[in-house]
C-alpha cells in the first residue's frame, strides 16, 4: 500500500480535486435524484428549511416509471416526445458535421483572407447562446420577423414559424445547426491539419482523383476527431435546452425530453420534482446506453479509445 | 457545400498543367462563393441585433423592417442609466462569475489533464470514461440535489456556488481538451526536468503550463463561455434580488408574455456580446490548434 502510494501519489493529488467537485456536486445528487424517482416529491411535501417544514413525501415504487413509460398525455406523451429528441438530435448532427466539415475542407485550401473567412464563421460560437436565442426569435417572428419579410419578397409562402406546428421544430433545428456548426468546423479543421502532406502526394501521384482522395484519405484521416465530435455532439444536442426553451417556450412541438422535464420542474403550480426526476433518468439511460454502444462499436474497429 | 467545391475540380482535362490553371479559377470563384454565403449566415444575426439595438421599440416591431428607424443611442443610455433594471449589477455579477469560474476550471482541468496525459495510474480510465458520463447528465435531475447541498454547504444564493456547478460542466471537456493537448508536448520536456531536480509538480508548473497555452486559451474561452451564457441554473440558484442576477437572468426582463421590448434587448445583448467577442478575439487564433490536438486524441 505504501508503495502503492509512493508511486502514484502526485497523479492522484493532481486528480482529487476534480474528484472531490465532481463527487460532491454531479455524483452525490445524482443518487438523490434517482431516490427521488421512487417518490411522490413535489413542491409542496419537499423539506423547506426555510419554513422550517419538514419532508412529508413517501416512496410510490416504480409509479413514476409505469405513468411515464406508458407514453401519457398527462405525463409528456414519453415515445411521442423520445422520437421528436431523436429528430432533433440526429438533425441537429447531421448538419453540424455535415457542414463543419464542408466549411472545414474549404477552409484548409490556400484561399485569399482565409484568416477572416475564419473569425466570422467561428463568431455565432462566440455569442452567448441566449442572446443568439432572442436573435432568431426576432427574426423568425412572423410579422416583423426579417426572415419572413425576405420569403415574401422572393414571392415564397412565409409560415407563422414558431406557432403550433412542426415550423417551430424545424425553426429550433435551423438555430441549432447555426450554433453548432463552428465547434465542428474548428474540430474537423484541426483534424485536417494533422493529415500528414505526403500521403495526398503519394495519392495524386498513383493517380487518384479528388473524390477518391477524400474518400481514402481525408475520411480516415478525420475518423478519430470525427468519432470524437459526433459523439459529444449527440451528448449536447440531446440535452441542449436553452435553445428550445428560449425562442418556443413550452410549445408541445418543439418538446424533447429534456425541455419537458424543465417544464414539469418549473411551471405548473404543483412543481413535480419526482417525475423530472424520472425524465432527467431516463434521459441519462437513453445516452449511456447510446455511448456504451458507440464505444464498443469503435473498438471493435480497432480505434483505441 | 462539400460537394460544390469537390465536384468542381473534377474538371477533366488532358494537359495536366491547363487543368491547374482552370481549375483555380473556377473552383476560387466557388470557394470564395461558398465562403461568403456562409460567412453572411455565420454573421446576419448578430449584424441585425446591432441594427435593432439603434431602433426604439416602436420601430423594431414594424412589418416592413429597415436597415434605420430613427436610429440612435437612447437604448444604450436608458439601459446603462439602469432604467430598465440594474444592468451594471448584473454585469458585475457575470464577470464576476465567468472569471472565477475559468480560473477555477482551467486549473483544475489542467492538473487533471495532466496527470491524465503522464501519469499512468490505476482508475485512470474510468475517471475518462466518468467525464464523459459527467456530461450527460440532465441538470432536470440535479437541480433539487444540487439545491440542497448549496443550501448545506451555505453556498445558496452566492456567486461561488454557482460558480462551482458551472465548474462541473466546464471541467470534465477542457480536462479532455488540454490532456490532447499534453499528449502532443513531448515528454522528454518532462524528463530534463526531472534530471534537473524538479518536482513532478514543478515540470507541470513551470514547463508544461507555458508551453500549453494555445491548448490553455481555448480552455478558458469554452470555460467563460460556459459561464457567461448559462440561464438555467442561474436562473433556479440565484436569489431572485434584482442586484445578485447575472446577464442571463436580467435580460428576460426585456421579454414579457405579450411584449418584448426588442429594441431594448438588442441593445443589452449587444453589451452582453461584447465582453464574449473579445476573449473570443484573443483566443481565435489558437483555437485550432488547441481544440483540435484535444480532440483528435479524444
Amino acid at each position: 500500500m505504501r508503495r502503492f502510494l509512493e508511486r502514484h501519489w502526485y497523479a492522484y493529488a493532481m486528480v482529487l480535486p476534480v474528484v472531490v467537485v465532481i463527487a460532491v456536486l454531479v455524483l452525490y445528487p445524482l443518487a438523490q435524484g434517482v431516490f427521488f424517482t421512487f417518490t411522490n416529491i413535489n413542491e409542496a411535501n419537499i423539506a423547506n428549511p426555510v419554513l422550517d417544514r419538514p419532508a412529508t413525501y413517501e416512496g410510490v415504487g416504480f409509479k413514476n416509471y409505469l405513468n411515464v413509460l406508458s407514453g401519457d398525455a398527462s405525463y409528456g406523451a414519453f415515445w411521442g416526445t423520445l422520437v421528436r429528441t431523436l429528430i432533433w438530435t440526429f438533425g441537429c448532427v447531421f448538419f453540424h458535421y455535415t457542414i463543419g466539415l464542408g466549411l472545414a475542407l474549404l477552409l484548409n485550401r490556400q484561399v485569399k483572407g482565409r484568416t477572416l473567412y475564419r473569425v466570422l464563421l467561428i463568431l455565432p460560437w462566440a455569442v452567448p447562446a441566449f442572446i443568439s436565442a432572442f436573435a432568431w426569435k426576432y427574426m423568425f417572428n412572423a410579422q416583423y420577423g426579417i426572415i419572413n419579410q425576405f420569403l415574401r419578397s422572393l414571392g415564397l409562402p412565409d409560415p407563422v414559424w414558431l406557432g403550433q406546428s412542426n415550423w417551430a421544430l424545424l425553426a429550433v433545428i435551423i438555430v441549432n445547426v447555426w450554433l453548432g456548426v463552428p465547434f465542428q468546423m474548428v474540430a474537423l479543421l484541426g483534424g485536417l491539419q494533422s493529415i500528414p502532406g505526403d500521403l495526398y502526394e503519394a495519392a495524386e501521384v498513383d493517380g487518384a482523383t479528388p473524390w477518391q482522395r477524400f474518400v481514402h484519405v481525408t475520411l480516415p484521416g478525420l475518423r478519430s476527431v470525427s468519432s470524437t465530435v459526433i459523439l459529444l455532439g449527440i451528448i449536447w444536442t440531446f440535452n441542449m435546452f436553452p435553445v428550445i426553451y428560449l425562442i418556443a417556450g413550452p410549445n408541445p412541438n418543439t418538446r424533447i425530453l429534456v425541455t419537458y422535464a424543465f417544464e414539469r420542474f418549473f411551471s405548473g403550480a404543483s412543481r413535480d420534482y419526482a417525475i423530472a426526476s424520472t425524465y432527467g433518468v431516463l434521459i441519462l439511460s437513453v445516452l449511456l446506453v447510446f455511448a456504451t454502444v458507440y464505444r464498443r462499436a469503435l473498438r471493435s474497429q480497432g480505434e483505441v479509445w | 457545400m462539400t460537394l460544390d467545391a469537390t465536384s468542381l475540380q473534377v474538371v477533366k482535362a488532358t494537359d495536366r498543367r491547363l487543368k491547374r490553371a482552370e481549375r483555380s479559377k473556377l473552383a476560387s470563384f466557388g470557394l470564395h462563393a461558398a465562403l461568403i454565403t456562409a460567412s453572411v449566415i455565420a454573421v446576419f444575426p448578430v449584424f441585425w441585433v446591432l441594427v435593432t439595438s439603434f431602433k426604439p421599440d416602436a420601430k423594431a416591431v414594424e412589418t416592413t423592417p429597415k436597415l434605420f428607424n430613427e436610429s440612435s443611442l437612447d437604448n444604450y443610455g436608458r439601459i446603462l442609466d439602469g432604467e430598465k433594471g440594474d444592468f451594471l449589477s448584473w454585469f458585475g455579477n457575470s464577470v464576476l462569475i465567468a472569471l472565477l469560474t475559468t480560473v477555477i476550471a482551467v486549473f483544475l482541468s489542467a492538473t487533471t489533464g495532466y496527470a491524465a496525459s503522464r501519469f499512468r495510474f490505476p482508475g485512470k480510465r474510468s475517471l475518462m470514461w466518468m467525464f464523459l458520463v459527467v456530461q450527460m447528465f440532465p441538470f432536470a435531475v440535479l437541480i433539487v440535489p444540487l439545491y440542497n447541498i448549496l443550501l448545506t454547504l451555505g453556498l445558496q444564493g452566492l456567486s461561488i456556488g454557482l460558480v462551482l456547478v458551472y465548474c462541473t460542466t466546464a471541467v470534465p471537456f477542457c480536462t479532455y481538451m488540454l490532456k490532447g493537448y499534453f499528449d502532443t508536448i513531448p515528454s522528454d520536456i518532462d524528463e530534463a526536468g526531472r534530471v534537473d531536480g524538479l518536482s513532478p509538480f514543478g515540470v507541470f508548473w513551470r514547463l508544461i503550463m507555458p508551453l500549453a497555452k494555445p491548448g490553455l486559451a481555448v480552455t478558458s474561452f469554452y470555460a467563460f463561455l460556459t459561464a457567461w451564457g448559462e440561464v438555467a441554473f442561474a436562473s433556479a440558484f440565484l436569489s431572485a434580488a434584482d442586484e445578485s442576477k447575472t446577464l442571463a437572468v436580467g435580460l428576460q426582463v426585456f421579454v414579457q408574455q405579450n411584449r418584448t421590448e426588442w429594441g431594448h434587448l438588442a441593445a443589452a445583448s449587444i453589451l452582453v456580446a461584447i465582453p464574449a467577442v473579445i476573449v473570443f478575439y484573443l483566443v481565435q487564433r489558437f483555437l485550432v490548434t488547441g481544440l483540435s490536438s484535444g480532440a483528435v486524441k479524444g
